[in-house]
This record gives C-alpha cells, structure tokens and sequence, in this order.
C-alpha cells in the first residue's frame, strides 16, 4: 500500500505491506536508523517517535495508519550543525552510556516539555517510566530533563 | 517479531466497518493497537484483514449530562486524562484511569479497545463494572445494550458478536458527595497491577454507608463486584472493626488465579490490603 507522510518535514511516500509497524519503515524503507528497537512489542519504549505532537512507539503503530501525519524522529530533533539544548543537557550529565535507549528517551522528553515545560520530576519520572534504560540508572536522564526544561519555557520549542 | 501478513482497511463510515468485519470471519479491529499490535507481534492473533476505526467519525467524544458521562469508543486515555470536567463529574473515572500503561501508550489506547480485549487485570473493564456503566454495540443486526456486568466472561473473552462494534460506553451520573477510592498495585509503575480494588459509596443521614459499589480487577479471571462486601457495609458505620471484616470477606470472595507472578495467596492478601486502604481513605475523603 502506498502511504504519504511528513517526516521531519518532509513529504514522504512509501509503498508498504499492510503488516510492516512504523518503526521498521523508518528505518528499513526510508533508512532514517535514529529509530531503535529494541523488544517490538511495546515493552521498552526504544522506538518512540512524534506523531502529531504525541510521543508514541513506533512498534506499535502500522505504517499504513500514517498516512497524513506529521512524524518527528529523533533526526529531526537537531540540524546537523548543533545539538539541541535536550540533547546538549544528556551530554552534560552523562544521560547516556551505550546510547540505545536514547532516541526514545529524547523524543519522549521532547514531546513532554513541549507540552509541560514545567514538568516536575515527578512527572518526568513517571513519564519516563515507560522507557528502558539497561546502563545509566535513570538518574542522570531524569537530570538532563529537568535542565533542558529552561530552554522550552523560552518559547524556542525546536 | 513480525506479524503474519494481512489486508487493511480503514472504511469511512461505522456502517461499512461493521459490513466489513461481517463478511469475514478472519477480520478484526484495530483502534489505538496497543494491545492488539503485541499480539500481532508475537503471532498470537493472525488476522486476515485488519479493520482500522481511525476513519470512522463520532467515536472520539466524551459527553457529560445530567444522565452520566458517554465515551466514545476511540477515547483515548490521554483524552479522559486532559478532561478537566471529569474531575467533578467522574473522579473515580479520571483517577483510576491516570494508572493505565505508559506515557505513549496512553496517547493511543481507547476506551473501546480496552473493554472489547477484555484483560482481567484492566482498569476501565473494573470501572465499568464497579459503577454498574452499559456499553453500546453495533452489528449487522443493529444496536443493542449490555450491562458490563454481563459483558465480561473470562480471560479476554466477552459477549460481544465477531461482527459487532463497540461504539460507547455509558456511566451512570456521578452525584455529588460520593466517598470513594481505587487502589492498585503493580510491580513497575505503568504495568498492569497484579490486582486493584474501585470503590465508592453514599451515606444516609446519619452517615451510614448507602449503596456501597465494590469492584475488582487483576485478582479475578474477570472484573467483578464483591456484593459480600457490598452487602457488609451497607446501612454500617465505617470504623476500624467494619475495614478489617470487609477486607477479610474481599479476601474470602476472590478466586485469584495462580500464575507465574504471585501465588494465589497473595493476590487475596493483597485484595484484602487494598480494600484496607480504599476503605479508610474513602472515609476520610468526600468527592465535591
Ligand atoms: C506496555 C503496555 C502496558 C500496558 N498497561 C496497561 C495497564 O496498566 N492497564 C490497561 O488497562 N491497559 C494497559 N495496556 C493496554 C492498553 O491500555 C491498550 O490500549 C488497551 O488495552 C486496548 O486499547 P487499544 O485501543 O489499543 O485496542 P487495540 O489494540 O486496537 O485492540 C484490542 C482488541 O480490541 C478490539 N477492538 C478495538 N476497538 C474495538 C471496538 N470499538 N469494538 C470492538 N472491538 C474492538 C480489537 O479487535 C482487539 O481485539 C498496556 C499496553 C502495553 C503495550
Ligand atoms: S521496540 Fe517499541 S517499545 Fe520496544
Ligand atoms: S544508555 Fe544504554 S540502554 Fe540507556
């Protein structure tokens, strides 16, 4: 089936079996490889991606349900010159060992300070909570979040 | 962890959804996946044709008046969550459903998807139980009605007809005053809890307990009500002795099943602790 999104802005057309989940037609279709995976059926969180504003796990959405959206990956988080100041944040505390998890770390954490720049940690534990971290321990993410916060109140939402 | 090849349709109208799913014993539905896609994943459901809702107009809203609240079956949990009117007309609906899965889970899972996969340990299914709520379906024969009481049948099974379409689900008005409480507890924050109490009550003039509503999930092959529990505590004051003989009976009624989380004994334990601490703190709080 032939599906036509955004990716990162840019119009996108795939043709696709009705079976194949998002995250594998960013990343085997359209070679956009940010994109983990890490259990494909919605344990770990690996595979998150933005569709229309939302953070939602990509192995758990089919290519073909896209069709129209507006999908941000972790690639379109950053230009290819700077990091983001999330992303500058994880660097600064060491919110990142092997890097696996990353990608859907740092698009859930985009997604929810875009929408709760305020976020607590609370809140961003609880947020967190549906992503698997195997080597830092949570605690230096959960800083790196609570950081970048700053940079969202700024109304400098990319 | 690939799913077994399908067809997919998304259909325009509940009409042609429902004339799809009849004219093939193989199909399903798909709402916000969440439960379905693992399923696909692990080769547990194989599909022919998958019948995608996301199309069909009118399945998306929450309606509140003075005969209740109405949720559409594409609802999302994200949706009741961000419901600001749900606080006064439904808190034990929002509170309970703030404990459903995970961040993004929960910007995809509906209403409809929860009762029609049926999980004994789900929260929605236990709520609608516990508030006595109707759910609304669509087949190729019409429309009818089922309590949630009689929906549910055991593990993932239900009443509901291959070609029928669950479209709402209808709670009763929620009056003011109410005490009330849900109480869970699972081994990772977002899972599903290895049991859950819901519950609420009214009280007469001189403050006994009125028309109390006891629900269950997780402990049970279904959501159910404890009407032993009910029965103790209608027309008593609540005090310390009457907590203790109520969790006591909770732990008597269930019949947990034995899995490879927790012996059976536990989860009774645990029913009992949980309507323990439901109990006492719904008597400390009264909904406005
Ligand atoms: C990691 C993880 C943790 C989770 N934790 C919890 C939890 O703690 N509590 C909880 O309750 N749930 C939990 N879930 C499940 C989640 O809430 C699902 O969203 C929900 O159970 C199903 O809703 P859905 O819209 O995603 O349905 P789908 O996955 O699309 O469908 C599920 C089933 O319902 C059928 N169906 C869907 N819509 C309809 C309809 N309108 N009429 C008839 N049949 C229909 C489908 O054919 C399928 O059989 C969890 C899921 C994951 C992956
Ligand atoms: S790969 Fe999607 S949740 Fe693990
Ligand atoms: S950095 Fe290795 S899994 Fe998180």
């Amino acid at each position: 089936m032939q599906v036509n999104f955004k990716l990162n802005g840019t119009p996108v057309v795939v043709d696709v079996e009705p079976r194949m989940h998002l995250a594998d037609c960013l990343r085997d279709e359209l070679r956009q490889t940010g994109t983990h995976l890490g259990c494909e059926h919605g344990a770990c969180g690996a595979c998150t991606v933005i569709v229309d504003g939302a953070a939602v796990r990509a192995c758990l959405m089919l290519a073909v349900q896209v069709e129209g959206s507006s999908i941000v990956t972790v690639e379109g988080l950053s230009t290819e010159e700077a990091l983001t100041p999330l992303q500058t944040a994880f660097r600064k505390h060491h919110a990142l060992q092997c890097g696996f998890c990353t990608p859907g770390m740092l698009t859930t954490a985009h997604a929810l300070l875009t929408d709760e720049p305020d976020a607590d940690g609370d809140r961003i534990r609880a947020v967190l909570s549906g992503n698997l971290c195997r080597c830092t321990g949570y605690i230096p993410i959960v800083d790196a979040v609570l950081d970048a916060r700053a940079a969202y109140r700024k109304s400098d939402k990319r | 962890m690939k799913p077994a090849p399908f067809e997919y349709q998304a259909p325009a109208t509940l009409r042609e959804a429902v004339d799809l799913l009849a004219s093939d014993p193989e199909a399903m539905v798909i709402a916000g996946g969440q439960s379905l896609m693992p399923l696909l994943a692990l080769r547990l459901a194989t599909p022919s044709l998958l019948i995608d809702l996301r199309r069909v107009p009118g399945l998306d809203a929450i309606a509140i008046d003075d005969s209740g609240i109405r949720l559409g079956a594409r609802v999302r949990w994200r949706d009741i969550e961000d419901d600001r009117r749900l606080e006064t007309a439904h808190p034990l609906l929002r509170e309970t459903i703030a404990q459903v899965a995970h961040y993004q889970i929960r910007n995809r899972g509906t209403v409809g998807g929860s009762l029609a996969h049926a999980d004994p340990a789900a929260e929605l299914p236990g709520i609608a139980v516990t508030c006595d709520a109707e759910l609304t379906l669509v087949g190729v024969a019409g429309t009818r009605m089922v309590r949630a009481g009689d929906f549910f049948t055991g593990p993932l099974t239900t009443v509901r007809q291959h070609d029928e379409i669950i479209t709402e689900l209808h709670l009763p008005f929620w009056p003011s005053g109410r005490r009330w409480a849900f109480r869970e507890f699972a081994q990772r924050r977002g899972d599903f809890s290895l049991a859950g109490i819901a519950l609420f009550y009214g009280e007469d003039q001189e403050g006994r307990v009125a028309n109390a509503h006891v629900g269950v999930i997780g402990a049970c092959d279904r959501p159910q009500r404890l009407m032993e529990v009910e029965a103790l505590l209608n027309g008593r004051f609540i005090d310390e002795g009457l907590i203790r003989e109520a969790a006591e009976t909770s732990a008597r009624t269930v019949d947990p099943p034995e899995d490879l989380h927790v012996p059976a004994a536990y989860r009774r334990a645990l029913v009992a602790t949980l309507i323990e601490r439901g109990l006492r703190s719904a008597a400390q709080h009264r909904s406005a």
